[in-house]
């Protein structure tokens, strides 16, 4: 029987031209980024490893936000010990010289306005040079304010940004592996917690559940905060662990901040059984810069020029 | 291993007759719906990454073939249909060939925004069929008679838009766009309606067909409207207007070529659809008309009003989606001719 082939690499498309905007030269010198070596992902990576890269790509969020002069601080820099472990601990099966090779693992970013950490971390691992990052938001980039598919970019798996509908692509991708390529990789997912008040996650965590889909992981960024305040002033989303549960989740309830707890949650994710896992993270919004630190305020604003050097001499 | 990588045709002219002069007779009665369930199987036969999601209403839609044929490839998604448009396009970026089908009103209107973000701005090869549309539903009344559908779906970038006018052209448009490469949505019908294409009868993805020969008025329709319009021919050649019928199948990409030819070779343009007149095909025509050769035009269709229960019949004709409302507006089109 035959196959219908479809580009399933994403093709540039769109108003966008080939021309892309050029960094300044000042600030690459400055930030080194010309001599910059990618992060390896291992699982035989310490976690002081990690811990370093942890603190490279908030240095990146932080460079590319003040660069772009819009776009959200708080929660990139609240998920980077997450994403640094995702990356270079050995977690996620991936090749930033082949990006779309067949057996690589999927990352789908669902919260995509936390799209800086994203760009941060594929940058780190070698995906594009890490200059594009100062083109954060800027025209005809392919660092979108929230990621485009249609950039091309490679890393980025699906566009994402009206919030709740990528982690149902997550779902969609896990059951093509599990059920009609019967193959075994995995599928990594993030969502937001105030995220959860759409109604499409809890869909989504229903038909996963249904279909058994162990190959599926899904991480809550728990921070506790969404652009307006507190969940809890906008809209209570506790307990958000029971609630998985109650979905059919395998759940684990971690510190987003540890990296042995989170390589640890990952690895007992790896090893559930017919069940989709779901990890919630306990993390702060804008960790751990002291200004910014479990404060809702910088959700959805970026660092001036003397925050941000502020910010960056605080991650030395 | 085959591979396909069709492409809408491009808008090249065409002569006006498309080589055919088809005399259309009425076979018989049977609902778009069939059409759609038996084109899914056929694709099913031919290549095995097509899939299938269900929305609950299976034997609706007629999913129902395509799930007794290939229950390996079906997937229950419950009654969640923006969660089956999103795993849609999961399966879809995983290298599959995802249809889901659900009825219009929730596939396209509920969908909008999953269908726009997910499914269109990733360009992913989501197909999504999108049932019991038009009053023609019948008792279920309001709620389930969606008349939006065209004026959504064609407004996203990268969606094909396909309406067929019968069981057969149905059949033939599912696997077309099965077989295209790229977002596509199917409109199609409960109630039974007439039969009068056959396998032979031209169909392609991307092209209008003129279905009787006409220099007078050109009657533009899509989907049941096309048959009615065939009728309201013959009765306005009794009385001496020789109307050109042009069955419209894909509104998105519209035939240019096709269309422009007739608002030259006709000088007067009636639309038919059993939808909204605001925004339907008569709106993308019009849209057309008016930039490349503006024609006097009337619009057959639903009047910014929400449908009701009763019979397919009695519904038809009360808000005047029959022939005698084209035969009306082509009559009163001609007039306006200077």
């Amino acid at each position: 029987m035959a196959e219908l082939k479809f580009h399933i690499y994403p093709i540039e498309s769109g108003f966008h031209g080939p021309k892309r905007p050029t960094p300044s030269p000042d600030l690459i010198a400055k930030y080194n980024y010309a001599n910059f070596k990618p992060f390896k992902n291992s699982k035989q990576n310490s976690d002081e490893y990690i811990a370093t890269a942890a603190k490279e790509i908030r240095r990146d969020i932080i460079r590319s936000l003040v660069e772009a002069k819009s776009g959200h601080s708080g929660g990139p820099l609240g998920i980077s010990d997450v994403m640094a472990t995702l990356y270079f601990g050995g977690v996620m099966r991936y090749d930033p010289k082949q990006p779309w090779m067949e057996s690589r693992d999927r990352f789908v970013l669902s919260a995509g306005h936390m799209a800086p950490v994203l760009y941060a971390t594929l940058a780190n691992a070698g995906f594009m040079e890490k200059k594009e990052l100062l083109t954060l938001r800027k025209l005809n980039s392919r660092l979108q304010g929230h990621p485009g598919r249609d950039m091309g970019l490679p890393g980025i798996e699906t566009s994402t940004g009206s919030l709740g509908q990528g982690m149902g692509i997550a779902v969609g991708m896990a059951l093509a592996d599990k059920y009609v390529s019967k193959n075994d990789h995995r599928v990594y997912c993030i969502t937001g917690d105030g995220e959860l008040q759409e109604g499409e996650i809890w869909e989504a965590a229903m038909f996963a559940s249904h279909w058994k889909l162990d190959n599926l992981c899904v991480l809550v960024d728990r921070n506790h905060c969404q652009i307006d305040g507190r969940n809890p002033d906008v809209m209570e989303v506790d307990p958000v662990a029971d609630k998985w549960k109650a979905f059919g989740f395998h759940t684990i309830h971690i510190n987003g901040h540890s990296i042995p707890e989170i390589r640890a949650a990952y690895a007992e994710a790896n090893s559930v059984k017919e069940k989709p896992t779901c990890i919630v993270a306990e993390t702060y919004m804008g960790h751990p810069i002291s200004f910014m630190n479990d404060d809702y305020r910088w959700h959805g604003k970026p660092p001036n020029k003397e925050q941000a050097e502020k910010a960056l001499a605080e991650l030395e | 291993m085959e591979t396909t990588t069709k492409t809408i045709a491009n808008n090249e002219p065409l002569a006006s007759t498309n080589g055919m002069k088809p005399k259309f007779e009425l076979l018989g009665k049977k609902a778009t719906r069939f059409g759609f369930g038996e084109g899914l199987v056929t694709l099913g036969e031919r290549y095995e990454n097509v899939v299938v999601l269900g929305g609950d209403i299976t034997g609706s839609v007629m999913t129902s073939y395509f799930q007794e044929k290939f229950p390996d490839r079906f997937f229950s998604a419950g009654i969640m249909e923006a969660t089956a448009t999103l795993v849609a396009t999961g399966l879809a970026l995983s290298g599959k060939v995802p249809f889901f089908a659900s009825y219009g009103a929730f596939a396209a209107c509920r969908n909008t925004d999953m269908l726009r973000i997910s499914v269109c701005y990733n360009d992913a090869n989501v197909k999504i069929g999108g049932g019991h549309a038009g009053i023609s539903v019948g008792p279920d009344g309001a709620t389930h008679q969606v008349l939006e559908e065209i004026a959504i779906t064609r407004t996203l970038p990268n969606m094909t838009l396909v309406v067929p006018c019968d069981f057969t052209e149905a059949k033939k448009a599912t696997v077309a766009i099965g077989e295209f490469v790229g977002p596509a949505y199917i409109r199609f019908g409960r109630t039974d309606t007439p039969m009068f294409t056959k396998e032979d009868t031209p169909f392609e993805l991307g092209r209008a067909q003129v279905f009787r020969e006409g220099n007078d008025v050109a009657i533009c329709a899509c989907g049941p409207m096309v048959w009615e319009a065939l009728v309201a021919a013959e009765e306005l050649a009794k009385e001496g207007i020789d109307a050109r019928v042009i069955n419209v199948s894909t509104i998105k990409p519209l035939d240019n070529a096709t269309l422009i030819a007739a608002a030259k070779e006709c000088g007067a343009i009636v639309s038919a659809e059993e939808h909204q007149i605001t925004a339907g095909l008569g709106g993308a025509i019009a849209e057309l008309l008016v930039k490349e050769y503006p024609v006097p035009m009337e619009f057959v269709g639903v009047h910014d009003t929400f449908g009701g229960s009763g019979e397919p019949d009695e519904l038809m004709a009360l808000f005047g989606l029959t022939s005698v409302t084209i035969i009306e507006a082509a009559k009163k089109v001609v007039k306006r001719k200077s």
